[in-house]
This record gives C-alpha cells, sequence and structure tokens, in this order.
C-alpha cells in the first residue's frame, strides 16, 4: 500500500479524540486554577490578608510619660525626661578598632567593658548604656555602625535632690516606684504604654491607622502637701543639729492642724536619688514614718490629759514625790529636779516621772490602753505610705503594774515620730485628732474627738508652762509667737535594756498657741556632743523651724517681739 | 440609549477621580496630623524639661545664697514685721 500524499487529498481529517483531549486537557487546567483561585480567595483569603498587610502595616508602640510630682505650691519634685539606651546585637556588631574606641568614648565607657559586652556572640541583645541624653544618641547616628542601636525610655529626675529624697522616693531603671511616694501612687503615677497599628508609605511616613489596638495613658500627676520652701527649711535645720550634736540621725515632721497635711518631713542622713551609687540602709531609712522608738517624755502630756478627763486630778492637784523616786518591785522611777511634791501641771513643766507614773496608776489600764489606741498609737496611719509603722502598744491584759508606770511617760511604748506628731493635734485643736495626708487637701479637714475642749485647751497652757522659764524646753521658744511644747530625752533600748549613754533627744510642740496652725516634731538620735537633753538638742530645732515656718505662712504674731535670754543647761534637764 | 451609557461613564469617571483624591487628601491630611501629634510630644516633653530646670534653678539654697550674697537681703527682725490681715481693717 502506498502512502497518499498530503498535498493531493483534500483537507487533512484529524482523529476526534485528539480534538477532545486538548479541549478536556484546557477544561482542566481552567477548573484547577478555578479550584486554586476558590481556595485562596475563600478559605484562605484572612492568612493571605494578613500576610500582605505585614508588607506595609506596622505595629507601633504609643510611648506614655510618668506623672509629674509637685509640691503643694506647683514646684516640680520629680519629672520624667526622654533618654536613649544604647544596645548592641554582638553578632552584628563587627566594628573596627578605630570606630570601638570612638564608641567608648562616646559613651564613656572603658575599652575593656566594651570588649566584654560585645565579646559574646551568642547573646542577641546586650546593653552598652542606659539612659543616656538624646545628643549622645544623635552622635551615635552620626558613626553609623553596624549592629548598635538605641531606644527611648524615661528617666526620673529630681530637683530637689536630698531634701525631698525621702518622701518622694525614686524610681528603677525601669520606670516603676521603688521608695516613696513615686511606690505610693504607682498605680496612679505610672504611664501605660498604648500600640496602634498603622499602614506606612515607601518613605516610611504613616499614611493611615488602621487600628487602634490600645491606647495609651499617661501617668497622672501628684500634688504633695509638701511646702519645698518649708521642707528646705526643716532639712537644713536638721542635718545642722545632726552635724553639730554628732548625732546617728534625725527626723523632722511639720503638720498643718487645720488640714492635716504634712507640710515638710525629712531625715538626716539623706542621699541624692538622681545619682544612687552607694546608698547605704541608713541614709535609705524613713524615720519619720518607718521607724518606731520609745518616745520617753513627750508621752507625758497625754497621760496628764487622760487624768483630768476622766477626773481624778485637776491641773492644781498635788501629787506626792518624795525625793523625786519611787519604787516598785525592785524598780525605782527618778525625777532629774527631785522635789518633796509637785502639782499635775509641773509634771509636764519639770517633766517628773515620778508624778506621771502616779497619775498612770490612779487610772484603770483598760482606760488608758484605750486612751493610746484613740490617739493613734498601735496602729500604722492611714497614709499609703509604704513601711509605716504601727508602733508597739500591747494589750493591757498583759501589763504589769510597772509597765503601766513607765509607759505614762513613755517607755515599754513605741512609736513613729509621725504618729507622735498627729496625736499632738489634739492639743492643738481642742481635742480632735487630725487625720494626715502626704497628699494637698482640698479643703480644711475634720478630725476626730478624742478630749474634751476643756481637757485640751488645760494641757494645752501646761505645754506652754512648759517652754517658759522654769520649764524643760525654753529653747524651744520663738520671737513673735507663742510656743507649747514638750522635750523628751529617752534612754536607747539596746539587747533588751536601756543604754546607759545612748539618748534619743526629741521635742514635740506646736504654735501659735492662742491658734495653732503648725504642729512640728524634731527627733535626734544618740547625740554624742555631750548635750543630750531634749531641750538642749532637739528644742532648738523646733525653733529655729516654727520661727521660719510661721514667719513663711504670715501667721500673726501673738507673743512678745523681744529678743529671748538662752536659760542655762542645768534647767533643761530630765531623765526621760 | 448611547447617550445615557455615554454620561453615565461621565459620571463615572467622575466618581472614580473625586474618590482618588479625597483619598489622597485624606492621606496627607492624616500625616499632618501625625506630625502635629508629634509636635505635641515634643512640646510635652520639652515643657517637662523647662520645668525641670526651672526648678533646677529655683532651689532654694540657690535662691537664698543669692538673696544673701549678692543682693545682701536678711530676714527682718520680729519687731519689725506687721502682719496685716485682709478684711480685718489695721
Amino acid at each position: 500500500m502506498k502512502q497518499p500524499s498530503p498535498a493531493n487529498q483534500g483537507p487533512v481529517r484529524l482523529p476526534v479524540w485528539r480534538a477532545r483531549f486538548v479541549m478536556a486537557g484546557l477544561l482542566a487546567a481552567f477548573a484547577l486554577l478555578a479550584g486554586r483561585s476558590a481556595y485562596l480567595q475563600a478559605v484562605r483569603t484572612d492568612f493571605l490578608q494578613e500576610k500582605g498587610e505585614a508588607r506595609y502595616a506596622r505595629v507601633l508602640e504609643i510611648p506614655a510619660t510618668r506623672g509629674t510630682i509637685f509640691d503643694r505650691n506647683g514646684e516640680a519634685l520629680a519629672v520624667s525626661t526622654p533618654v536613649k539606651s544604647v544596645w548592641a546585637i554582638p553578632a552584628d556588631a563587627q566594628l573596627s578598632e578605630a570606630q570601638r574606641r570612638k564608641l567608648a568614648a562616646l559613651l564613656g565607657l572603658e575599652m575593656s567593658e566594651l570588649k566584654r559586652r560585645l565579646g559574646d556572640p551568642s547573646r542577641d541583645f546586650v546593653y552598652l548604656k542606659r539612659q543616656v541624653p538624646p545628643e549622645t544618641a544623635e552622635a551615635l547616628d552620626k558613626l553609623q555602625l553596624e549592629g548598635i542601636h538605641h531606644h527611648r525610655e524615661f528617666r526620673r529626675y529630681y530637683p530637689g535632690s536630698e531634701v525631698t529624697a525621702h518622701v518622694v522616693g525614686f524610681t528603677g531603671v525601669d520606670d516603676a516606684g521603688q521608695e516613696g511616694v513615686e511606690l505610693a501612687f504607682q498605680s496612679t503615677l505610672g504611664g501605660k504604654p498604648g500600640s496602634r497599628r498603622v499602614i506606612k508609605d515607601r518613605l516610611g511616613r504613616v499614611v493611615e491607622d488602621v487600628q487602634s489596638i490600645r491606647p495609651a495613658h499617661d501617668g497622672a500627676e501628684l500634688r504633695l502637701s509638701l511646702d519645698s520652701k518649708l521642707q528646705n527649711l526643716a532639712y537644713r535645720a536638721l542635718k545642722d543639729a545632726v552635724e553639730q550634736h554628732r548625732a546617728k540621725a534625725g527626723a523632722i515632721v511639720v503638720l498643718d492642724v487645720r488640714t492635716g497635711e504634712v507640710l515638710a518631713l525629712a531625715n538626716a542622713p539623706s542621699y541624692n536619688p538622681n545619682s544612687r551609687t552607694r546608698l547605704s540602709g541608713a541614709q535609705l531609712r524613713n524615720r519619720v514614718i518607718t521607724d518606731m522608738f520609745e518616745p520617753g517624755s513627750t508621752l507625758k502630756p497625754f497621760t496628764v490629759a487622760l487624768a483630768l478627763e476622766s477626773g481624778k486630778a485637776t491641773p492644781g492637784t498635788m501629787l506626792a514625790t518624795p525625793q523625786g523616786r519611787m519604787t516598785m518591785a525592785s524598780y525605782t522611777i527618778r525625777d532629774s529636779h527631785p522635789a518633796a511634791a509637785v502639782s499635775v501641771a509641773q509634771v509636764i513643766q519639770k517633766s517628773s516621772n515620778v508624778g506621771a507614773a502616779k497619775l498612770a496608776l490612779a487610772l484603770p489600764a483598760e482606760t488608758m490602753w484605750d486612751h493610746f489606741r484613740r490617739i493613734g498609737f498601735g496602729a500604722a496611719p492611714e497614709l499609703g505610705f509604704p513601711g509605716a509603722a504601727a508602733g508597739r502598744l500591747r494589750h493591757y491584759k498583759t501589763w504589769r503594774p510597772i509597765e503601766q508606770a513607765t509607759m505614762a511617760y513613755g517607755h515599754g511604748i513605741s512609736v513613729s515620730l509621725l504618729q507622735l506628731a498627729r496625736a499632738y493635734t489634739v492639743f492643738a485643736t481642742d481635742g480632735e485628732l487630725m487625720p494626715i495626708t502626704l497628699v494637698k487637701a482640698a479643703s480644711v479637714a475634720t478630725g476626730e474627738r478624742v478630749l474634751s475642749a476643756q481637757t485640751a485647751r488645760a494641757v494645752r497652757a501646761m505645754l506652754e508652762q512648759a517652754v517658759q522659764s522654769g520649764g524643760t524646753g525654753p529653747r524651744a521658744r520663738v520671737v513673735g509667737w507663742r510656743v507649747a511644747g514638750k522635750t523628751g530625752t529617752a534612754h536607747k533600748l539596746e539587747n533588751g535594756g536601756y543604754a546607759a549613754d545612748k539618748y534619743l533627744s526629741s521635742f514635740v510642740g506646736f504654735a501659735p498657741v492662742s491658734a495653732p496652725r503648725l504642729v512640728v516634731a524634731v527627733m535626734i538620735d544618740e547625740p554624742a556632743s555631750g548635750q543630750y537633753y531634749g531641750g538642749a538638742v532637739a528644742a532648738p530645732v523646733f525653733s529655729q523651724v516654727m520661727q521660719g515656718a510661721l514667719r513663711m505662712m504670715g501667721v500673726p504674731h501673738d507673743g512678745p517681739l523681744e529678743p529671748l535670754e538662752i536659760p542655762s543647761e542645768a534647767e533643761l534637764r530630765e531623765s526621760t | 440609549m448611547a447617550k445615557l451609557n455615554l454620561l453615565l461613564l461621565a459620571v463615572l469617571v467622575a466618581c472614580a477621580i473625586g474618590l482618588v483624591t479625597s483619598q489622597h487628601r485624606a492621606r496627607k491630611l492624616f500625616s499632618d496630623l501625625e506630625r502635629e501629634i508629634d509636635r505635641a510630644r515634643e512640646l510635652d516633653i520639652e515643657h517637662g524639661r523647662l520645668q525641670l530646670e526651672a526648678s533646677t534653678w529655683g532651689l532654694h539654697p540657690r535662691v537664698e545664697k543669692i538673696a544673701a550674697g549678692t543682693l545682701g537681703m536678711r530676714v527682718p527682725e520680729p519687731r519689725r514685721v506687721r502682719v496685716v490681715q485682709p478684711g480685718k481693717g489695721k
């Protein structure tokens, strides 16, 4: 059979199945495409859209600043400003020797230190230096170093430095409060950074907000009750006294009688919160609020007040104090100014231990305990301040008679200086215990009645006598205003007994007596210059601070304007 | 019929161009807003820095030193001070 040539046989007829085969193939390809696109469009759409968005959408952090802390007059006490923290990816940071030297010089690091930090390539992230000024970061950008980056952080600055250190406290490197008000008000001061998703264009500009994931919340401002002028005055006076008497420490607090605001609160030794290297525990301690001590004679006015209130005595009642001693169960209570008998008023004026003990023993233990509780002892003041001491006041059922007697003059009971200052508001007002606050108060506070107005006034008159000549605290007097107050000279507790030569000198008082505005409490721990009576060590600090404070506040004079005579050392003597 | 179609086409084109311009304007306004927000933040930070500076210049020990040293000021004696209270006459 001869093969016909295609040229002379008309149109070629292909087998039908070939056309069908191609058709089916094309259709199958279309079906495959349609199926794939349906799958991508319908089933995997979320994933793909997310991936697509990731090419141009970014999540940005919205920074939030920490709230500023002000004093009562709007002076800044703690401010946050942005700084840069420089970090590196050691594996990426292949720097030449010259570059390293430049970097070290810029950051103020030792070369060896820089090498050590960049030395471990297994780490992904290492801080080179935290909290450098923004200008340093700009200079760093100019060097264009591979693998060296920086990000924004906030640093807290304290313009008041050591003067306000104990009240304001400080924050850690992570911007969270660690001490003082910074810690106490962390929840309101701290800002919450937010984040949002945006679309960025080719040049890195944000062109559209996609969604706000979390809005940022800046920390709230805080206005403290402190008066920085008064605070400065109190701190300087205290520091000078601590240095002059070579004391271990000192503490002072100033309260506004009407509002219960803490106007000044200082401790010595103090520290600079802006550079906290080599801080000792002694510097950090806020003795006013967190330390408790046996107050000694400064507690006598409360014993006397209770005796008057319960009708057991009047200011003129005489108490027998033969040779100024009283012996109870092998323990002898002594007076520094021995007399055959003292009046109730003289118990405060001359600081008679025997007299106070006698008054206390005439009262039921429960009444005395209840009285101490009501003036705020044995319970931490509601300040919200970290570590506020409650003091120590044992339950009356465990008291022995000798303990009740010593408690009358402030031994066997512990309080914080703040509690003591607050308790004196009872005499500064007409018998009301004022609530205290570290935050600026909007209005006059209402106290809680503890004593009758009559008793409060009677004790106030006795406290004024105690600072006149003949009392133990004449050095507390102030030119131009009448003051009242009580000295304290307590032996320090050591190893379960009282140390013979270690004292705690204190003075608590208020002024002006005609309409008291301020309570000032001073405590000097272990004065070692020879003088140790509260009337000689603590009272002058009280006088200095009170004088300045009354003048600053423009309180009208109510006392003589003549210069005061300086009383002799012998008169200031007291033994608790 | 053709006329209507042509008209609709014109409307469509106008709408499309309008959409594009308004989108563009929105983005521009948004970037302006963004810039202003940044500026506000910068100013806020500047404010904090100035506050800090004011507090540092106004530190009481410094003021005291200048008052006593450079200006020769001192606290008046109490007898030379008279406290006047508003609303209480002389």
